[in-house]
């Protein structure tokens, strides 16, 4: 006798047809099912779902129950109900991001686990950058993430889930803890991240929703410009500054160096943008310091993805290969702190 | 003794050479998502050929620097690691010209080895 074991991709097919079901009051046929690149601990599941004739094209995000996630995963990462109730604000403020449509149950037995709308357009630099179709969003780019990122910090942080408060000095000392935890000697960062204490901005008084992982490749385009904001998990109240400077640290202009904003545009271009749209006036100097802290961050999170891979958390060539792009951020440091401003 | 040629580094090129060349053709018609990783170690490959290449005279001058800023002998890594904490309390920062002659000078031959393209 034969017995059949479901595969991974079979079950979670069958979770998703009775929660589908379950939330569309009708019978749902689960079809093109495939699991899209990412870690092990944190999952990205893509799936039509044919519903009375009709066809959703669907994502399923989930963290499976038994994979471990690094301390500093669970330190700075919310969870993915926090994720959910995030982008169910975000949605509501009229931001450009996936609808979260709902929640996967204990009894579903996936893990943290949630389903949302899946929306048109691609994530990758190189061809965002390059390939053809992409030639008039080009020019559109920096000016919506601009405007888009006034909407976020615009959310009403009355219909937000409890999310940590990170100012700057928490940013400081978490890449401290996170480079003695590392244990290798880091003069470049351990000088950047001393330039940044002596000059850190003071805390605003009413902090507001910070998307944390606003950048170029976390973002999908098609050939009209952005299409939506994806990547919440690294959400916090906070500067709203912090997600303008993190979006236009150098690694992710991807070859594109004169274009500081994604690699689509100046930084005038997006800070004019942004406050058309009704951000806060933006100030060079902080804007300036949040680019430096941006790079350090990477710099951090390149060495910690290498040792992701060294510490045994996961086997993974690519992670450890990570590490070796630390130093980019080095040279840009020492450029950036040479500037002033 | 000394190992016949060809020497790491040769080994080392010859090797990115044939999977860049020959391997990585053939995956990314059986199964992309190899054939990028195997960009990828192809990549770390030629990172390891300049670091055997260059790594040891880098590490050298890095040693020979520190001990001239710091004023006295120690290991590589305790040098550093004195460095670090210096800058993380604050005892030296970027208005010291020798710390940032020193600093230039070391990353500079760090991304020679990591990733000379980056500008």
């Amino acid at each position: 006798m034969t017995v059949h074991m479901p595969s991974e991709t079979e079950n979670v097919a069958r979770v998703l047809a009775d929660a589908t079901s379950r939330h569309f009051g009708a019978p749902a046929t689960i079809e093109r099912l495939s699991r899209q690149s990412g870690g092990a601990s944190r999952q990205t599941w893509s799936f039509d779902a044919l519903v009375d004739g009709e066809r959703h094209a669907l994502i399923l995000r989930r963290d499976p129950p038994t994979q471990g996630k690094t301390d500093r995963e669970r330190a700075v990462a919310i969870d993915r109900a926090t994720e959910f109730r995030v982008l169910q604000a975000a949605h509501a403020a009229g931001v450009r991001s996936p609808e979260p449509l709902f929640e996967l149950t204990a009894q579903d037995a996936l893990g943290e686990a949630y389903v949302m709308r899946r929306i048109g357009g691609i994530a990758i630099a190189r061809k965002l950058l390059r390939d053809p179709p992409y030639e008039a969003a080009r020019g559109k780019i920096a000016s919506q993430l601009g405007e888009i990122l006034a909407r976020i910090h615009a959310t009403d942080t009355a219909t937000l889930p409890s999310l940590v408060r990170r100012e700057a000095a928490d940013h400081i000392a978490e890449l401290r803890r996170s480079l003695d935890m590392l244990g290798r000697p880091q003069p470049v960062f351990e000088l950047a991240l001393s330039w940044l204490d002596r000059r850190k901005p003071a805390p605003l008084a009413r902090p507001v929703l910070v998307h944390g992982d606003y950048r170029t490749g976390n973002y999908l385009v098609d050939e009209s410009g952005v299409t939506t904001i994806l990547d919440w998990e690294l959400a916090h109240l906070g500067d709203p500054v912090e997600d303008l400077g993190w979006l236009c640290v150098k690694s992710w202009r991807f070859g594109a160096i004169d274009k500081p904003a994604g690699g689509f545009g100046t930084r005038e271009e997006l800070w004019a943008a942004y406050e058309r749209a009704g951000g806060g006036k933006v100030d060079p100097t902080r804007a300036h310091w949040w680019e430096v802290f941006g790079t350090v961050h990477w710099g951090v999170i390149c060495l910690n993805q290498a040792f992701k891979h060294l510490s045994g958390s996961i086997k993974s060539m690519e992670h450890a290969s990570i590490g070796r792009r630390a130093v980019e951020t080095e040279v840009d440091l020492l450029q950036l702190l040479k500037q002033g401003v | 003794m000394a190992q016949d040629r060809p020497s790491a580094a040769e080994l080392l090129t010859a090797i990115a050479d044939f999977l860049r060349e020959e391997a990585t053709p053939a995956l990314d018609q059986a199964e992309p998502r190899l054939g990028f990783q195997m960009r990828v170690a192809v990549n770390s490959l030629a990172i390891l050929e300049r670091e055997v290449r260059l790594g040891p005279a880098a590490d050298a001058r890095e040693h020979e620097r520190l001990v001239r800023l710091l004023g006295h002998e120690a290991t590589l890594d305790e040098l550093n690691k004195e460095l670090a904490r210096q800058l993380r309390t604050g005892e030296r920062d970027e208005s010291d010209a020798a710390l940032m002659a020193h600093l230039d000078a070391t990353i500079a031959d760090k991304i020679a080895i990591a990733n000379p393209k980056w500008r």
